[in-house]
């Protein structure tokens, strides 16, 4: 798809309160799941910051981000100077082991040539002492969105560190851009199903820890280096992201590189992706599914029975990130929930495509899968649709204010309200927490709205 | 402790001071650029721009380039308007690769066509990002081709943001805001009128502070640009006189109004009960043929203090003895700061800022106690090394300083754009002693690690 498209569709020029965030963002927030790894932008001063403050008021931790700081002169001459200057003084101040690179729209645009001058760099230094890992990942704002910046450095990061080795019992998981609760699950997970395993980015605890009695230069936690470098002999990877393709990827990569099968799944959200996921678990380990998640399972089905009639034929607008916006469509369709529009601010073109793979009956349902939304078109189609429920991140809000819409907040950013960090949304566990947000809401409202005021619901 | 090893990054030295007795004179060397590889607090030209002109809320603010930078500053302050809200909105050209390649011009023109004619604003703002000063939009000629068509002003506001420091921004936004104050009526302005500069309405400061104005019979002409309107802007030559807060961003305009309509100005802080009511007083003072405006100011003072003193008292008690650390953007508002801390009890052990010049570290120097450690475009690091050395219980800062001062188990205070609750005027000050005091002695410290608990 290019923007000719989304024109067409939107018969827009300008872009009106985005539903995306800039390539480098995502970059960031990936370089922050690697164990004492220090996130640099070559760029301009303001893109570190923005983005600093930006996960800030998602992730309420400290986020150090680092910047080559740009001037007019280096816009000029190019940045190689300030890049080699700003990695020495990170060095010295942050004793990094990883400093994960990444450009800007700027240094994009001015053409330098980063690798080259992270090569210059390296025999600069010479062997007097070791220097970090630099892994570099091209994220120009120009092109994509958050979501390609993440999923460039983490392929990035296993293009620098992954190593060939005899296959061995070991599982890689790529689960995308998800919460660190979700995080946290899934390592709960696969540690039941005793399974060695990589997870990367992990940012469950960088962006999600405790408190400090003195400040770390970089946060406690992050998937180690020799972890990264053992991807390279893993017996299988699992890739969570309907619209990721393995040319992107880290397990595609992998697989390409080293052999190791690729098991491209959508984000476990909802009974039947989950039970996908948790099968997939099941073939790679030949285990079966622990008792706790067949008990989670039980729990989320019966939860389903007691809650079906609260929310079923309620019309839902669903927004964000593509990966989630297609696994959410997927669940709410399994709970009686027509996803009436299905709306992203990024254009990967495989959105309905994908989708139709998960819900197959989509046109007959009448649901819209629509690209390179902005928050204006998806507020001019809720006009049209007329939705009971509006589902995304809190970038919705002036909507659903507007609109006199509940707004159940899921996925990147929740800046308007507390623990958006500690919100589940995957495996069954996730679902259940999802099914029982949904299903309040409406209760709430139908509460609210009530002249009796029952309070049995 | 692992701060004790905090080395400054060479080149670091002099922008950090101690006031020690018999210690060298200060000498921080400010107004440079951040240090490449340094986690400056400190943002770009574009943000200095953006925040500046932002709380213009009949105008339309479009962003000229990729994304970014238009998302992140999306409905990012707490700037209210009492009618119109564009400045809520987020618009930008959304630059694509092929954009890039060819030229953003097309795209800009269509956007602004597009945009004028949804949403009918009285003027647009459009601000360079980086690229644009690289791949070379001529955004002048659209701007003069589109405000021809359209026969509303739109003015450029060149802020790409590698081409100086936040402090360039704002001279970006003034030379804007400039093009547009004389071309306005002033007729019917009344002798006894200024405008406000550098207020910005975050959570309605800038209604509190006209309103003490307006009672005193002073006329105000024009907030800039806080609930700002782009008819009052036009208009604003008409005024007597111009009262800056916020120096750094808004001395530039004052300054080129002074140049060329002779209008002076004064330099005021409308936080804490001192300064707030210097405010009321100095501006008074420039009208002495109408005694009754000073009366009335005097008035409003004795009313106001008596209002909240006993309130205050109880602050006081509970905070005497606790000890501050001040990291904002400007100077002045530290000045202010110092002084309201001192008002509840309160001593400042870090004081600091983002674009202070030589002349305001000295005045910061004068006021500051000693052991008081100075600095200038700090980072996280330094930060905490001092917040920790000097065991503060309070951090005043923005959004980025925020969660150190929570990990590390210090109160909070936000004094930053991004603030919903007023700080400013007599009313701000006993809103930011509750807030002061809400966290300072909040029971969860106790679990700290540096009270104690476990990390």
């Amino acid at each position: 798809m290019t923007t000719v498209t989304k024109e067409a569709m939107t018969a827009k020029a300008a872009t009106q309160n985005a539903c995306k965030l800039c390539n480098p963002l995502g970059a960031c927030l990936a370089f922050r799941g690697i164990e004492k790894c220090v996130p640099f932008l070559h760029g301009s001063q303001g893109c570190a910051t923005y983005i600093r403050r930006y996960l800030i008021s998602h992730y309420k931790e400290p986020i150090d981000i680092a910047s080559s700081n740009f001037n007019e002169e280096t816009a000029v001459f190019g940045g190689s100077h300030n890049l080699k200057l700003g990695l020495k003084n990170v060095t010295q101040q942050y004793a990094p082991e990883v400093i994960g690179i990444a450009t800007t729209c700027l240094s994009e645009t001015i053409g330098d040539d980063v690798p080259m001058i992270l090569k210059e760099y390296k025999a600069l230094m010479g062997s007097a002492a070791p220097l970090p890992v630099m892994i570099f990942a091209s994220t120009p704002s120009y092109s994509g969105t958050h979501i390609d910046g993440f999923h460039a450095a983490v392929r990035s990061a296993v293009m620098t560190l992954a190593e060939e080795g005899p296959k061995r019992n070991l599982l890689n998981i790529f689960p995308g851009m998800i919460s660190p609760a979700d995080i946290r699950y899934l390592k709960e997970v696969l540690n039941a199903f005793g399974i060695p395993f990589v997870l990367l980015p992990d940012y469950s605890k960088t962006l999600d820890g405790g408190p400090w009695a003195e400040y770390h230069r970089i946060p406690p936690g992050g998937t180690p280096t020799s972890a990264i470098a053992s991807t390279g002999s893993a017996s299988a990877s699992i890739e969570f992201g309907s619209t990721l393709e393995a040319g992107k990827s880290a397990a595609g990569y992998l697989e390409e590189k080293f052999g190791v099968p690729r098991h491209h799944l959508p984000l476990p959200i909802g009974i039947k992706a989950s039970d996908r996921f948790f099968a997939t678990l099941e073939k790679l380990t030949g285990k079966p599914m622990p008792e706790i998640y067949e008990d989670e399972r039980r729990r989320l089905v019966d939860a389903y029975a007691d809650g079906h009639k609260y929310v079923f034929g309620r019309r839902a607008i669903l927004y964000g990130e593509e990966d989630l916006v297609i696994s959410m469509a997927a669940f709410l369709s399994e709970i009686g929930v027509l996803p009436v529009l299905c709306a992203s601010g990024g254009k990967s073109g495989l959105m309905k495509k994908r989708l139709l793979e998960l819900v197959p009956d989509l046109e007959e349902l009448g649901i819209k899968v629509k690209e390179g939304l902005d928050f204006v078109d998806i507020e001019r189609e809720a006009d049209e649709l007329q939705p009971d429920l509006l589902i995304g991140n809190s970038k919705g809000f002036a909507m659903s204010k507007r609109h006199e819409l509940p707004l159940i907040r899921i996925g990147f950013p929740i800046h308007d309200r507390f623990g958006g960090q500690r919100l589940h949304h995957l495996g069954y566990r996730g679902t259940q927490e999802l099914f029982d947000r949904i299903v309040n809401t409406v209760i709430e409202q139908r509460q609210n709205s009530s002249p009796i005021g029952y309070t049995y619901m | 402790m692992d701060t004790q090893n905090i080395t400054l990054l060479e080149g670091r030295e002099k922008q950090v001071y101690e006031k020690k007795p018999g210690g060298a004179e200060i000498d921080i060397a400010c107004d440079t650029t951040s240090l490449s590889g340094s986690v400056s607090q400190r943002a770009c030209v574009f943000c200095g721009s953006r925040v500046v002109l932002y709380p213009v809320a009949d105008a339309i603010h479009i962003v000229h380039g990729p994304i970014g930078c238009a998302a992140y500053t999306w409905d990012i302050r707490g700037a209210v308007s009492s009618g119109p809200e564009l400045h809520r909105l987020s618009f930008s050209t959304d630059l694509q690769e092929m954009d890039v390649i060819y030229g953003g011009e097309k795209k800009l023109y269509r956007s602004l066509i597009e945009l004028i004619d949804q949403y009918q604003p009285n003027a647009a703002f459009i601000y360079s990002t980086c690229i644009i000063g690289v791949i070379g939009d001529d955004i002048d000629a659209v701007c003069k081709k589109v405000a021809k068509e359209k026969g509303i002003p739109v003015m450029p506001v060149h802020s790409e943001g590698f081409k100086g420091t936040k402090k360039d921004g704002y001279k970006a936004a003034c030379s804007a805001l400039m093009k547009l104050i004389g071309t306005g009526s002033t007729e019917g302005i009344s002798k006894y009128s200024i405008n406000i500069l550098g207020e910005f309405n975050l959570a309605g400061e800038a209604w509190i502070i006209r309103e003490y104005y307006e009672k005193m019979g002073i006329e105000v002409v024009a907030t800039m640009t806080g609930d700002g309107r782009i008819d009052a802007i036009r208009r604003s030559h008409g005024a007597s006189l111009n009262v800056v807060q916020c120096s750094g961003s808004m001395t530039s305009l004052a300054k080129d109004m002074e140049e060329k309509y002779g209008i002076p100005y004064i330099r005021v802080s409308y936080f804490g009960f001192e300064d707030m009511s210097k405010s009321l007083y100095d501006v008074a003072a420039l009208f002495p043929d109408r005694p009754e405006i000073m009366e009335k100011a005097k008035e409003i003072v004795r009313d106001e203090i008596r209002k909240y003193y006993p309130e205050m008292q109880k602050f006081k008690t509970a905070l005497t003895g606790k000890k501050a650390a001040i990291y904002v953007g400007g100077a002045f508002k530290t000045f202010s700061l110092i002084k309201a801390l001192r008002t509840i009890g309160m001593s400042v052990v870090l004081a600091g800022s983002q674009t202070g010049n030589k002349d305001d570290y000295r005045r910061l120097k004068e006021m500051c106690d000693e052991g008081t450690v100075i600095v200038d475009d700090s980072n996280p690091v330094e930060l905490s090394k001092f917040v920790l050395e000097k065991e503060a219980d309070l951090l005043i800062g923005g959004v980025k300083e925020r969660p150190i001062a929570f990990k590390l188990g210090v109160g909070f205070c936000d004094h930053n754009h991004e603030r919903k609750i007023p700080l400013a005027g007599f009313v701000g000050m006993y809103n930011f002693a509750k807030e002061v005091y809400e966290s300072v002695m909040s029971p969860v410290w106790q679990f700290a690690p540096r009270k104690g608990g476990l990390s």
